[in-house]
Parts: structure tokens; sequence; C-alpha cells
């Protein structure tokens, strides 16, 4: 094993040392990674020069898996172990599973999200999506020559806190250290350099493989501001490929075919509707496992009408995102078009028609989501310290919580900038109750059974009291991430308990090191000597940022306070030096405490100075 | 901890504490705290310094809310000198209002029964009418008269018609959407 490099305390390891980071958009149909280099961002291509790395993983026999092209050759030949498209099922259960029927998969119900059975086992989309994420880290480190800092990880804007959630757990189990979820219409935004003194309203229309999100951002001296934001979680290029799909079926007068003609003839369908989209028809023939020869031909205006009803659907929700910003379609400066789907022309004509402009397309509609995660990575990693811009989003879909009759009460309503805090004080129904039951949901419907329900826990130890008296606060706080945190207090007993609740979909530490053991195993690798490693890598990144805080705002500290600090920044030293993990976390854990009050100092400081420049700019 | 939770909203934004507000200067503001402390801004720093940027940007966030929203900075200003405007509780209206009140939702109904995506719209822009003077006098109540009692009975009627408005919101949305 290499020796350890370690800086000798106070003089930090090269502070403005580049820090490799990426940002990865992770996709329906394929998934990309990109960085800054220089500069410039741009997307790593795999060894045979490929940018793009389809979605897809394939288990084998003797414990082998095969991510992206290998994986996606052998789909037809082998539909039960080949995964395709995950992200559909990412933070879903069976029975929202829509499609299932016409999956070539083997479902099974698990509680919080559906798996899947391979010949490798039962696999959740958590783990499946971690298999790609894991070649993406591979591929960036190998051509960036070390180990990554961090990754921005997209999503789309529209993703409940399940997929949030579900997505962040697949990064944690590929062993990525995530900087931040960023919603793909906001990343495309910043792709389109639209920080580049642009100012006013633009619309981002994002049609993926599998998810369709439209988000309206207000630019203002380098701020992007979402206004709103609305979507589809359902709905993407697929469903186009399925239509196509439905008229071979129809045409030829198949019905009832196995896994692997089903497979073909998709492959098939999204193939015709590639090739629409540069002409005005195409041929489709393909050879079914009895023999039997299917040679269609399928033209631009047949191929509109049949996909007519899902570019329609799209068209809804850019409405009510209009509706929600208050806004009409004569504020909107720009229309920017994301996702390989928005090639089809009369997707375009659709939104252009809308809009009464033609969208932008000048970026490829692959790449762009990647190229701005990359972006915010770089900024997020510390790589850019002056002209950075800011990005204010939003909550895609109303928080509630569950009260009488099956009814669901908004306590953060949809489009409410990030991050927030609501709380909410209940109290008890019955003389002596002691326990109270909390359902946590989230989405725009009155009821709770048409919600997604994200969490449901019990309070306890509530003392008894007449009913009405006990009084307990619920605090919801959603983080920059669009990820939900739930804490509750008792207030009336004067002891105020406090429990941190998470979604019960989502993984927990010892979930995350057993699914980390069981998947390294395989791969041989040592995974103490990797958590000694991340533990040392987060040691001394906090170790640089607070000697920086130090010469910058050392004066806010006491000469107490100082040495205090100062002794906790030895501390971390002497555990580096002595290569104990949980030595390590435990002083950077002290020193984190130590420096909590000056961190708060500081920010009120740069408050105060940034106010102040602000009025006298205005003066 | 030292970031003073317990200076107004007006402070912390550097805004002078009145109902009359200069609704760009209030969003430049905005974003000129939340670009200090967003969590984005601490990406790379320890755990404190993560935990305080969370707190503090959902603090600024949550008081520019309140101070954007006409009926929000209202019942915070009153909050500030020590008036609870009781909204849940006191919901004693003169009878002409309370008429009103009757007729609009009457309105709301037909229109709604009648799938009228234009006539609802049409009484969402008399509602924001009736608001706005609403607001007018609430300056003049809290800004120039000093008459808080006449402001918290503004401030009941303003939250009568944002249900009103939401109501409307809903209605359409339901029939469009």
């Amino acid at each position: 094993m290499a020796l350890l490099q370690i800086a000798e305390p106070g003089l930090s390891a090269a502070p403005h040392q580049h820090r490799l980071a990426v940002g990865i958009d992770l996709g329906t149909t394929n998934s990309l990674v990109a960085t800054v280099r220089s500069g410039a961002a741009g997307v790593l291509p795999d060894e045979h020069g490929r940018s793009l790395l389809p979605s897809v993983v394939r288990y084998l026999d003797g414990g082998d898996v095969a991510v992206g092209f290998t994986a996606q050759a052998e789909q037809s030949r082998d539909p039960h172990n080949t995964i395709v498209s995950v992200k559909r099922f990412m933070g879903r259960g069976l029975a929202d599973i829509s499609e299932a029927a016409a999956q070539p998969y083997r479902f099974v119900d698990a509680p919080g999200m559906v798996q899947l059975i391979t010949r490798a086992g039962p696999k959740s989309p958590v783990e499946i999506s971690a298999d790609i994420l894991r070649a993406l880290k591979q591929r960036a480190e190998d051509s960036l020559g070390g180990e990554l800092v961090g990754a921005v990880i997209t999503v789309p804007a529209y993703f409940d806190d399940a997929q949030r959630q579900a997505t962040k757990d697949a990064a944690r189990l590929a062993g990525l250290n995530v900087l931040r979820l960023l919603n793909e219409p906001t990343a495309a935004a910043i792709a389109y350099g639209l920080d580049n003194g642009s100012e006013g309203i633009y619309v981002v229309y994002d049609l993926g493989g599998g998810t369709f999100d439209v988000s309206i951002l207000k630019l203002t001296q380098g701020v992007f501001e979402v206004l709103s934001t609305s979507g589809d979680s359902a709905l993407g290029g697929d469903d186009f490929d399925h239509r196509v799909y439905c008229w071979t079926l129809a045409q030829a007068g198949l019905s009832g075919l196995n896994a692997h003609d089903s497979r073909l003839l998709l492959t098939c369908a999204r193939e015709a509707k590639e090739a629409l989209t540069e002409h005005a028809s195409t041929r489709l023939t393909a050879l079914l496992s009895d023999g039997q020869a299917i040679d269609l031909t399928l033209d631009q205006d047949t191929f509109r009408d049949i996909t007519k009803t899902l570019v329609d659907k799209t068209l809804l929700p850019v409405r009510k995102a209009l509706r929600d910003a208050r806004i009409g379609v004569d504020d909107v400066k720009g229309v920017v078009m994301v996702g390989g789907a928005t090639r089809m022309p009369h997707i375009q004509k659709a939104v252009g028609d809308l809009f009464g402009q033609t969208p932008l397309t000048n970026l490829d509609p692959d790449k762009v989501v990647a190229l701005g995660a990359a972006m915010q990575a770089n900024v997020l990693a510390g790589n850019k310290q002056d002209d950075d811009w800011l990005l204010l989003d939003v909550i895609p879909l109303s928080l509630g919580i569950e009260t009488m009759g099956g009814l669901t009460e908004k306590i953060i309503p949809r489009n409410s900038t990030l991050p927030i805090a609501r709380a909410q004080e209940f109290t008890t129904f019955k003389d002596g109750q002691t326990a109270m039951s909390i359902h946590v949901l989230q989405g725009e419907r009155e009821l709770v059974s048409d919600c997604r329900s994200l969490a449901q826990f019990v309070l306890r130890g509530i003392p008894p009291m007449v009913a009405g008296a006990a009084r307990i606060r619920i605090t919801f706080q959603v983080d920059a991430d669009g990820l939900l945190a739930v804490s509750a207090r008792e207030l009336t007993s004067g002891v105020e308990a406090h429990i941190e609740v998470k979604p019960s979909y989502g993984l927990s530490d010892e979930d995350i090191t057993r699914m980390l053991t069981d998947s390294l195993a395989h791969v041989q690798d040592d995974i103490e000597a990797r958590k000694l490693r991340e533990a040392i890598v987060d040691a001394e990144s906090l170790v640089d940022a607070t000697r920086a805080a130090i010469a910058a705002d050392g004066d806010l500290l006491s000469a107490d306070e100082l040495a205090g600090i100062e002794a906790g920044l030895g501390t971390v030293a002497d555990a580096i030096a002595g290569n104990r993990t949980v030595a390590i976390n435990e002083a950077a854990h002290q020193l984190n405490r130590l420096t909590e009050t000056f961190a708060a100092r500081r920010m009120d400081r740069n408050v105060q100075r940034a106010l102040k420049g602000h009025n006298i700019a205005e003066l | 901890m030292n970031f003073d939770f317990k200076q107004d909203h007006f402070s912390l934004f550097g805004l002078p504490r009145r109902f009359a507000l200069d609704a760009g200067q209030l969003d430049s503001a905005w974003r000129t705290v939340a670009a200090q402390v967003h969590p984005d801004r601490y990406a790379s720093a320890g755990d404190a310094e993560k935990r305080a940027a969370l707190m503090m940007a959902t603090h600024a966030n949550e008081a520019y809310r309140t101070l954007k929203s006409p009926l929000a900075r209202a019942r915070y200003l009153l909050l500030l000198t020590g008036v609870d405007t009781r909204e849940d509780t006191n919901t004693s209206m003169p009878a002409d209002f309370l008429m009103a009140q009757m007729e609009w939702r009457e309105a709301i109904g037909e229109a709604k029964d009648d799938h009228d995506v234009e006539a609802l719209e049409k009484l969402a822009r008399e509602l924001h009418r009736d608001a706005a003077a609403l607001q007018q006098q609430l300056g003049v109540a809290l800004d120039d008269a000093g008459d808080l009692d006449g402001a918290a009975v503004l401030v009941r009627k303003l939250r009568f018609l944002e249900k009103l408005e939401q109501e409307i919101g809903d209605a359409i949305e339901s029939l469009l959407f």
C-alpha cells in the first residue's frame, strides 16, 4: 500500500490545488460523467471515445456485472438479467409501476421499493443504479488520474423525496461523496451559459428517456432563481418507443410475444424513432424467434399521429408551471431544449408554437445536463473562488401530513424556495394518550391515498395528560437537495424530547455498509482501507477549511477560543498520523463542534458585509 | 450562536420597518443574503458550518417569504408591536363584509359547476382588485395612522380574500390539469 502524504500542520496541503470533482447525469437511457479542466467543462469519454454510457446493467454468471454497451448488446438474449431504464423504478413500489406487465422483468415487492429478481439475486433499483455510478466513477478516476473529492448528481426536478433519497443512497453505495443533488433543468440552465450577462425569464423543457421536467428560471446578476417547476416523472422518450412498438404489434398482428422478441421489437422501435429525426420515413425490420420476419415502413406523419397525445401530455405541466410562476408566455425570453427526446421535430414545433419563438437547441441535448452538473461540482468543490453563481431551487411537490378522515394538510407548499423549514404543533386526542402516529405525504391531492407516502412514524413517551393538553411540535426541514428530515419535540413537559426521523425507504448507514460489503467482497477491495482513506480526505479538508477561516476571520475569536480550536486541530493532525479511522472521525467531529460558534459568527459577518456593499452600491 | 435570530426580518434585509415596501429592494437584499448563507457556499466546509448555513438560509428564506406577502408582512408588523391578529379565533366581521363573502362563494361555486375557467379568471382579477384596496388601507393604518386595531381587522379581512383566491386557484387547476 502506498504511503499517505501528510502535510505539516500549519502548512496545509496546497490550498489552491485543483480538487477533482465531477458532474454525473444519471439518465433513464444513458448516463454521462463530465468535469471542468482548465476552466472548460467537458464530458469524459470511455476508452473507445464514446461519451454516453447506456444505463443498462447485466448480471452475469459468476458474479460479474456488465454496464453500458456490452450489457445493452445482450439485452434481447438475456432480458431477465439485463436491466434497462432502472431510473423508472427508483423509490417506487410495485403498485406505482404502471407498465409492469409490459416489462420483461421479474419484480418482487419489498418494503419501500420494488426489487428485480436476477441471477445475482434480488436487486433493488438503488443497487442497480449504484452499478452504473460505479462504472462512471471508475471512468472518471481513470481519466483524471486521481480520487474524486465529490460529485454532483442530477435528478429530474420533479423527483419526489423517495426518488431523491434513492438516488443519493445509490451514490453513497457507489462510494461517491455527493456534493449536491442538482435538478436537471437547473443544470442545463448553467451549461447554457445563461449566467453570462443573460437576464430575464427562461424556460427549460427537459424530455429525457423516462422523465419530463419543465422549470421556469429567473436570472438576475448570477443568481438562478427557480420560480416554478412541474413535470411528469413517468413520461419520456421510452414512451415514444413504446407507441411505435404497439404500432408494430398492431400492424404485424402480433400478440403474446416472449421476453426476447418484445425486447427486440422495442429496440427496433427506438431505432425507428431516432431515424425519423433525420428522415421522412424509415424501415422497421426484425426476425422473431419463431422465424417470422417483420418488415414495416413508418413515416413522419404516422409517427406524429401515434405520439400526439404524449406531446400534448408534456404541454400541460408547462402551462401549470407558467401559472405557478404567475407569468405568461410573453414574459419568456428564451426556451431551452434538453434531453435526447427533444430532437424529435414535432416536439420542437409544439414547444415553439406554444411560446411563439424558436427554442434554443445549440448545445447537445444529451450532454448539457452533465456539463452543467460538472460546472456546479467545480464550484462546490471550491475550485472557483470568484464570480461564481448561486442556485435557488424549489421543492417540486407539496409536503403534508395526514389528518382526520384520510385527508392531507399541506405543511410546505410546492415551489417554495429551498432550504425551507416549517413547524406544526399537534395535540392529543384522548386523555392519557402517550403515543401519536404521524404520516408524512408528498403530492398535491386532497386524499391521502392520492399522495405519495414518505414516512410513517409513531411518537412515543408523551407525558399522560388530559386530551388536548400536550403540545408536540414537529419540524419539517427540507435541505438544498430537496431532502426531508423530520424532528419532533414535546413542549409541555419541560423536557424537550428530540427525535430525528428518516423517511422509511431511505437506507440506514448499516444497510449501506452491508451492501458495500456484499459488493466489495466480489471486487476484493479492502473496505477498511477505503474507510480510512475517506476519513483522512475528509479530515484534511476540514483542517484546511478551519485554517483558512482562522486566517480570514481569526479576530472573531477570543484567545481562549482560538487556543481551543488550535488544540482541536492538533488532535486531528495526531489522529491522521495515527492512521486510525475511528480516532480520525472522532477528532474531526470534536473539531466541528469546537468551530460551531465561529462558523455562525463568520457567516453573520459576511451577511453584514454583503448588505453594506449592497446598500452603498444602490445609492 | 451569534447570528442574530432575534433581529427582525426588516433589519435582516436592511429595510425600514414599515408596511410600504420596495419589492425590488427586498428581492435584491434577499439574493444578497442568500448568496452568503446558502448551503452551496459551504459544500466543502465542516459539518458545523454546513449546519449553520442550512439554518441561516432557511431563516433568510422564511423572512423573505414573510415580507414578500402583504398579508404576512402586515401580520408580522403587528406581531412585532405585540398585537395578535387572532385570525383563527376572532371571526366576527361586519355584516356587509360577510354578505360579500357569501356572494363571492356563490359566484365561485357557479363558475366551478359550469366548468367556466374564464369566469373564474375574471373573479380572480376582481378579487385581486379588492385585495389591493385593502392593502392600501393597511398601509395607511400601519404606516401613517398607527391604528393597530384597525390594521388587525384589515388583516382578518385580507385573510378571507386570500382564502377565496386559493379556492379560485384550486378550482381553475382542477379544471385545467
